[in-house]
């Protein structure tokens, strides 16, 4: 098992380079939110009962199924057209589809500092803690994609998405930098590759998932009490409350299964599947909560704000697994070598 | 909620009737079983599982870490008292803990009985009828066909191959087909809690009839048998195991191989051992040979051999005066994992000692440091984990060693007491390498022969590991099932109606002039993507040569989160 330290560092550039053309993404994500056409002001004053998209004209979903550009929230009237052509596009969705290809970029640019990252140390490419983040990371945008794929009429929540995407990945090429290195023998087993592809992939959509349930919980805040206007630009709360479900929901088995592998690979490298290591520990706990939030979804009286709310922390206890149980708290799997 | 949660309805007010103890206990337990077995209740109770770990992921525990919750002690001298008080660094074993699982369990079980239930009876169960006004469903598309009632029907049949199907007839010869698909989810949904379940009892198996033993066995053909406690260095019962009765085993360790990179990162161990089971025992057959690695443990009639550690073992030959010759190896411990400099203590009685005074007196160990590939030089350290040059930095210690005074001593160490009271002096200090002796001063020679290998091996014992496993699967499969299948709805009204005009072919329809046709459809749970089905459905049995009329597509929010 040889290490190429200069093709690891080529990764990093790669690293660099996808995260900058991520900030500019978000920057252009950002440009098309601002031009967007606020929502009627009487889209607040609607009853929380009724979904305040609908009223306040075809604002959501409703349309969107037949038009997917969402011209309810043109920024600007359609201009001199003419009496025949499509009116031209406005200017808050041109921006809108430069950060979106940014962004398709930039996960280009991501990947293959995975790949590089991988051959550089003829291994997965994620065995500490730098390649973990930038793994779960690229995860995310690739589910956000995904959804943009299918549902076009999201693609103003690309701020959201790229923004924590962003920060995690700053902290991962600063605090938790790690040259590229082999693992130690505890590490060489299939079932580590396996456990922590399924970690990786459940947690970048979880990733997700906590970014729409946060964003749930500021548009039904402004739906219920009109406060914090610029949420009115969000799509409608159920789209989003439902995109957080799903993913959630396709995360969720994932998770399940990482935790099981994880505990396959415990046996064998541990002498005991599961021991309540702080690692276990937590991921035990995210595990319930998540369990929680879909429990809360079908309870009546629960579900809405309080089963955001719920998403949510359940996705803080991922972060909270990802830095503070490695970093701080020391266990079994203070391997991850930061340094 | 189509499929309710059911939260038990209100107790209707009873009729005022003579009040009975009896009744009112009744009551009282249906009521506390009612409440126990709601879903928040349930939700409740999940939320304090997870809270009730929380301090796990912050404070160490005795069982993963018992020198950390030492340091945590000496690190908070009044705090962790406290804690300990509570059972803090045993949280996972606390009367608290289990109580909140326990009655999550109870909860759990009180919800399954009755949907399992449920959905034996539902399985039988004809699917729902077709809702009079379809056009307010979701998903709605009609249009008229030139084909008489009958084969529409059959055609719409043969295309819904795969759903739960049932025909009615309505007055005027209306025909109709309410067809379900996606039972699987609630399926999934119980297999998914009923494993749940099982994973419990076989975790709670495991920690009763299980156990977990250490023994640090010499690499040189050493012997270790697993017949009982004493055998052990340290083990750790299950709750009803007391250590009589455990499966006859021995294991043979003949060589310990490790592999380092340049820099002195671990590659790969290995231990190359040879067991006999019990029948190998009663019968004397031959042993059979296996390897033990990191990951990679030796399996057998439901043992597990795990090597855990490793480490090296100085062997000395003191020859004594009078020409007697003792050799020893015992275990030195290493005190820097990645170089493997280790100290220890290999202690000597002189033999042909017959009086015990004169055995406090005549007592040698030889203690230091040792390093597997030295640096050379005065000062021993040592600079890489594997054995190239090795050498001992020995300190020869004549006199008590305190091993009669009845208190436990370390066996890397000497008793520092005996040496501050002068009972135990050091006689010689000197590096050695391999081959090498030190004579004293009463001629007795200490010569370094050779270094052995040892290692740590644990033995692990869970007679219900494969059942959990197989629980950990199916709730897998479940979980799986339950949150990616859909549950949904299809109906098809078949009206006998005119031909439709347009068709000129002057094809003849036995007994019938055509049919209008209606389809309606709804997506039971949260699921996406009916609509794409719905729509393949409708160009499949209101398509080409038939006529449609404008149909309705996908409401706003696609009908979800209705559950
Ligand atoms: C350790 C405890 C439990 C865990 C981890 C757990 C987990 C889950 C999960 C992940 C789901 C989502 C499946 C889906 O949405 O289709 C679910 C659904 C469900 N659980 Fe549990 N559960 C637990 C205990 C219970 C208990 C005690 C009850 C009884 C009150 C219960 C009743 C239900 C019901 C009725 C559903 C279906 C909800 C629906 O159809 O949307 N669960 N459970």
């Amino acid at each position: 098992m040889n290490v190429d330290a200069p093709l690891g560092d080529f990764g990093d550039v790669l690293f660099y380079s996808a995260l900058a053309v991520y900030v500019l993404a978000m920057l252009l994500h950002a440009v098309e939110h601002g031009l967007l056409r606020r929502a009627e002001p009487a889209t607040a004053a609607v009853p929380a009962a009724v979904p305040a998209g609908v009223a306040a004209g075809a604002d959501d979903s409703g349309a969107t199924a037949v038009v997917p550009d969402d011209p309810a929230l043109a920024d600007e009237p359609a201009g001199p057209a003419g009496p025949v052509g499509r009116p031209p596009r406005p200017a808050s969705e041109r921006f809108g589809r430069m950060g979106v290809s940014l962004t398709v970029l930039g996960a280009a640019l991501h990947l293959s500092m995975l790949v590089v990252r991988g051959f550089a140390a003829d291994r997965p490419p994620w065995g500490n803690m730098y390649e973990f983040v930038a793994a779960v990371t690229l995860v995310g945008v690739l589910a956000w994609l995904v959804v943009l794929f299918r549902r076009p009429e999201l693609r103003r929540l690309g701020v959201f998405v790229l923004l924590p995407v962003i920060v995690l990945m700053m902290l991962g090429g600063t605090v938790l930098y790690t040259q590229t290195a082999p693992v130690v023998p505890a590490l060489h087993s299939y079932w580590l590759a396996i456990h922590v592809t399924a970690a990786v992939i459940s947690s970048g959509i979880l990733l997700f998932a906590g970014v729409a349930s946060v964003l749930y919980l500021l548009r039904s805040v402004h739906d219920a009490n009109g406060r914090m206007a610029w949420t009115a630009k969000l799509p409608e709360a159920t789209v989003l409350d439902r995109v957080a479900y799903r993913a959630t929901a396709v995360a969720f088995p994932i998770w399940t299964f990482a935790v099981i592998a994880g505990a396959i690979w415990a046996e064998a490298a541990w002498g005991r599947y599961w021991g309540w290591d702080p690692k276990e520990t937590t991921a035990f706990i995210a595990w319930v909560i998540y369990a929680g939030y879909l429990h809360a979804r079908s309870t009546a009286g629960w579900r809405g704000r309080k089963a955001a709310a719920v998403n949510v922390v359940g996705f803080l206890v991922m972060v909270f697994n990802l830095f503070f149980v490695n970093l701080v708290v020391t266990g079994l799997h203070s391997y991850a070598g930061v340094g | 909620m189509t499929q309710t949660l059911r939260t038990p309805p209100d107790e209707a007010p009873e009729p005022p009737a003579p009040r009975r103890w009896g009744r009112d206990l009744l009551a009282l337990a249906r009521n506390t079983w009612r409440g126990l077995t709601s879903m928040r209740t349930a939700l409740i109770l999940l939320f304090l599982l997870a809270l009730a770990a929380l301090p796990g992921a912050f404070i160490p525990q005795r069982g993963p870490s018992p020198q950390a919750v030492q340091d945590y002690f000496a690190a908070h001298p009044t705090l962790a008292p406290l804690l300990d008080k509570i059972g803090i660094f045993d949280l996972f074993a606390t009367p608290w803990f289990s109580a909140v699982y326990l009655l999550l369990f109870i909860s759990l079980v009180g919800c399954l009985v009755p949907r399992t239930w449920e959905q034996i009876r539902g399985l039988r169960a004809r699917t729902v009828a077709v809702p009079r006004n379809l056009s307010r469903l979701p998903h709605h598309a009609a249009g008229t066909d030139d084909r008489d009632p009958d084969e529409v029907l059959s055609a719409a049949r043969r295309r819904l191959r795969g759903w739960k199907v049932d025909v009615r007839e309505e007055p005027g010869g209306v025909r109709t087909i309410s067809a379900e698909k996606g039972a699987l989810r609630e399926v999934g949904n119980v297999v998914f809690h009923m494993s749940l379940l099982a994973l419990l009892v076989g975790i709670a198996v495991g920690k009763l009839f299980g156990y977990e033993g250490d023994v640090i066995v010499m690499a040189d053909g050493s012997e270790f048998c697993n017949s009982g406690i004493l055998a052990y260095d340290t083990f750790r019962p299950g709750l009803r195991v007391d250590g009589t009765n455990l499966d006859p085993f021995c294991l043979d360790v003949d060589r310990f191989d490790a592999q380092y990179r340049p820099d002195g990162a671990p590659q790969s161990f290995e231990a190359s051992v040879r067991y006999s089971d019990a029948q190998q025992i009663r019968t004397g057959a031959a042993p059979t040979p296996a390897t033990i690695q990191v990951n990679d443990p030796l399996r057998f009639d439901g043992e597990r051999v795990y090597l855990l550690d490793h480490g090296y073992a100085p062997q000395f030959t003191v020859t004594f005066p009078d020409g007697e010759q003792r050799t020893q190896a015992i275990q030195w411990e290493p005190v820097d994992p990645s170089t493997f400099l280790s100290q220890g203590a290999t202690k000597f009685d002189r033999p042909s000692v017959t009086t015990d005074a004169e055995r406090r007196r005549t007592q040698l160990a030889i203690t230091g440091l040792f390093a597997p590939t030295s640096s050379g030089g005065g000062v021993v350290t040592s600079t890489y984990p594997a054995l190239t040059n090795p050498e001992v930095a020995a300190d020869v210690y004549r006199g008590d060693l305190g091993l009669d005074s009845g208190k436990g001593q370390s066996i890397f160490g000497i008793d520092q007491s005996m040496v501050d009271q002068g009972r135990l002096v050091r006689v010689a200090r000197q590096n050695l390498t391999p081959g090498q002796t030190i004579t004293l001063d009463d001629g007795t020679r200490v010569r370094f022969d050779d270094v052995k290998q040892w290692v740590r091996l644990q033995v692990s014992h869970d007679p219900a590991q494969d059942a959990v496993l197989v629980a950990a699967i199916a709730l897998l499969v479940g979980i799986t099932l339950s949150l990616t299948i859909k549950r949904r709805r299809f109906w098809v009204r078949v009206t006998p109606g005119p031909r439709s005009p347009s068709t000129t072919d002057g094809r003849t329809v036995s007994g019938g002039e055509g049919s209008s046709v209606e389809l309606g459809g709804l997506a039971r749970t949260d699921q996406a993507g009916y609509g794409e089905e719905f729509d393949r459905l409708r160009t499949d049995l209101l398509g080409a040569g038939r006529r449609q009329t404008p149909t309705r597509q996908d409401a706003p929010g696609d009908h979800g989160g209705t559950g």
